[in-house]
């Protein structure tokens, strides 16, 4: 039912004005709301596409995960719609900028929903093809070179993902999620073939989601677009790809986690650890919080990596924080861009006598990103790390600990850069800072601070998720 | 038959990797045109070909005649192939764009945004 509300609202996308991009992303944010209170109250929602029931035809399916994330989609959407309304310029928008941005959140939201490998596959591919166009939108030097990389890698990257869901298909003659555990357990299909679709599977979500050694496109890219864009870019893309590897080996693989989750385990912790130290040589703000990114999905898939339900909640608690977070670092950047005249941050600063509120609003989810309580980011870093030493896994809980530090030692050179050090003379022209936008930062933080003030309602639901996720059959 | 599109999916496999690691914009757009297809090669092999009967259900069946290929591949094979047009054809422009501004067809030199 509410996914029905979801997918007419998003057939209302297409029109190239503001208005209607900002009501129908709130409207979307409104649903997602609604599909978490409904999935919480009744179980899974169910959408059979064209009336063919599930495993022949295509099924949309909202557990408390998918609801979780189109709402968090929604929110985002919502912040990046009215950010765009002060950041795009007219030329862009004359390019299609706006339904290209409709077409981006309807491919996130067809994502999250859908319970079938080859659909989200499809799903994939229709978020990939508007994120390409979107960033390469203005084209811009670096904007063009950017797109390149970032075209290319995840064109192959598809292509993995296609060869997989092929031989898993060939395997087991299924591609649906539910269908894929049951048989795997019931011990149909060779093996091999199995385990061969599990790791073409893994790397072709690991290059989505940035993962330690294919992870090279995203600081080449994400920084060029405007800023809106890569706000929503680095809040929504990399997370679905975290959002596939939770589906795929979170639940549906169940027999093959002994194989698959070793691996994933050592690129994650190779991938907080990359990352974190990327962002520490950076100069360059919107660098830096590329960099963090990779970091932070590292924290994520060690999470799904653990395998316990207690972690994969975790998980999913840390995801919905750092989308928040992230978003709101990037909308932040923007701000710190117009007010303090460039990116560059040995040529900027004397930020706090301008902007003392804006200082503000980059601090709450500067310390929450680095993991200070009472922030959000704490409780995420403490359910997680709770459940590390739970395990006994003491060498990844102190690598976690140990970037955490580092993490907040780069968010402060920001703070020291942009923030606190004098205005240098040849500073760039300064641009002027609309209600539009720090409207959507405003947001952002108050959900911030909304779940470190009462984390436990996200950890239900989040609990909730995981819990439907290890054991479909559970309410 | 089936030996003849394995081989030919290793032939377009070797031939697209070849392609992808020239440093030059349309071989390497070509590259990426011969591994979608050796991809799609890859799905319609793997379950098998079958001895060629058409997938038509006769007057009184239910089913179709026993020996009938799968057709989910094939379906998914039409998806992908379509896909794929889309994405090279999105490809070209951008590359087409990319050797117009920045006045090089050669990837090294494509070291702007990099660290």
């Amino acid at each position: 039912m509410a996914a029905a509300i979801v997918q007419i609202l998003l057939m209302g996308r297409g029109r190239a004005q503001r208005a209607v991009s900002v009501i129908a992303t709130g409207l979307l944010a409104v649903a997602g709301c609604m599909l978490v209170a409904a999935v919480k109250g009744e179980g899974a929602v169910r959408l059979d596409v064209g009336g063919w029931t599930a495993p022949v035809g295509i099924r949309l399916q909202a557990d408390m995960l998918s609801a979780l994330m189109i709402a968090i989609t929604g929110i985002i959407g919502f912040c990046g719609a009215v950010h765009g309304i002060g950041e795009v310029p007219a030329g862009d928008e004359r390019r299609g900028y706006q339904p290209l941005y409709q077409f981006l959140l309807f491919g996130v939201c067809g994502s999250f929903l859908t319970n079938d490998l080859f659909n989200l596959y499809v799903w994939f591919e229709v978020m990939l093809l508007s994120s390409f166009a979107l960033l390469a939108l203005g084209g811009g030097k670096g904007q063009i070179e950017g797109a390149v990389k970032y075209v290319v890698l995840n064109i192959v990257a598809s292509l993995v993902f296609l060869i997989g869901a092929g031989v898993l298909y060939a395997t087991l003659g299924t591609l649906n999620f539910g269908d894929i555990a049951t048989r795997i357990s019931q011990g149909l299909g060779s093996q091999a073939g199995i385990r061969l679709s599990a790791v073409l599977l893994m790397l072709a979500f690991a290059v989505k989601a940035g993962m330690f050694p294919l992870y090279a496109w995203l600081p080449s890219s994400y920084h060029t677009p405007r800023h809106t864009v890569s706000a929503v870019f680095a809040g929504l893309l990399t997370k679905v790809g975290v959002y596939a590897l939770i589906r795929t080996f979170g639940a549906a693989f169940v027999t093959e986690r002994e194989f698959i989750l070793p691996i994933l385990w050592w690129a994650s912790l190779l991938t907080m650890v990359v990352g974190v130290l990327g962002a520490a040589s950076q100069f360059h703000t919107r660098r830096i919080l590329s960099f963090h990114i990779i970091s932070q999905i590292g924290y994520m898939t060690l999470g799904l990596a653990l395998g316990t339900a207690g972690a994969i909640s975790a998980t999913i608690f840390y995801i919905i924080h750092h989308i928040i977070v992230k978003s709101n670092l990037f909308f932040a950047a923007s701000v710190i861009d117009r007010l303090g005249g460039g990116e560059d941050l040995k040529k900027t600063g004397g930020l706090y006598r301008k902007a003392p509120w804006l200082a503000v609003l980059f601090l709450i989810p500067a310390l929450s990103l680095g993991g200070i309580p009472p922030f959000s980011g704490f409780w995420a870093k403490l359910a997680l790390l709770k459940e590390l030493f739970h395990s006994q896994a003491w060498f990844a809980g102190a690598v976690a600990l140990a970037v955490g530090i580092l993490t907040l030692f780069s968010m402060t050179k920001i703070w020291a850069e942009a923030f606190w050090k004098d205005r240098p003379v040849d500073a760039g022209e300064v641009r002027t800072v609309g209600i539009a936008h720090i409207l959507p930062m405003g947001i952002l933080a108050a959900a911030t601070i909304a779940i470190s003030i009462h984390p436990s309602l996200l950890f239900e639901l989040a609990d909730i998720a995981a819990r439907q996720l290890t054991n479909p059959s559970a309410p | 038959m089936e030996t003849i599109i394995i081989l030919l999916t290793g032939f377009l496999f070797t031939c697209g990797f070849y392609l992808m690691l020239r440093r030059n914009f349309t071989r390497m757009l070509i590259g990426v045109l011969f591994l979608s297809q050796a991809a799609n090669l890859v799905i319609l092999v793997l379950p098998g070909l079958g001895p060629g009967v058409s997938a038509i259900v006769r007057e009184g069946a239910t089913r179709p005649p026993a020996g009938t290929p799968d057709p989910l591949p094939q379906a998914l094979i039409l998806t992908a192939i379509v896909i794929g047009f889309g994405v090279i054809a999105f490809a070209i422009v951008l590359l087409k764009k990319a050797h117009h501004d920045l006045k090089t067809d050669d990837l090294d030199r494509l070291v702007e945004t990099d660290v």
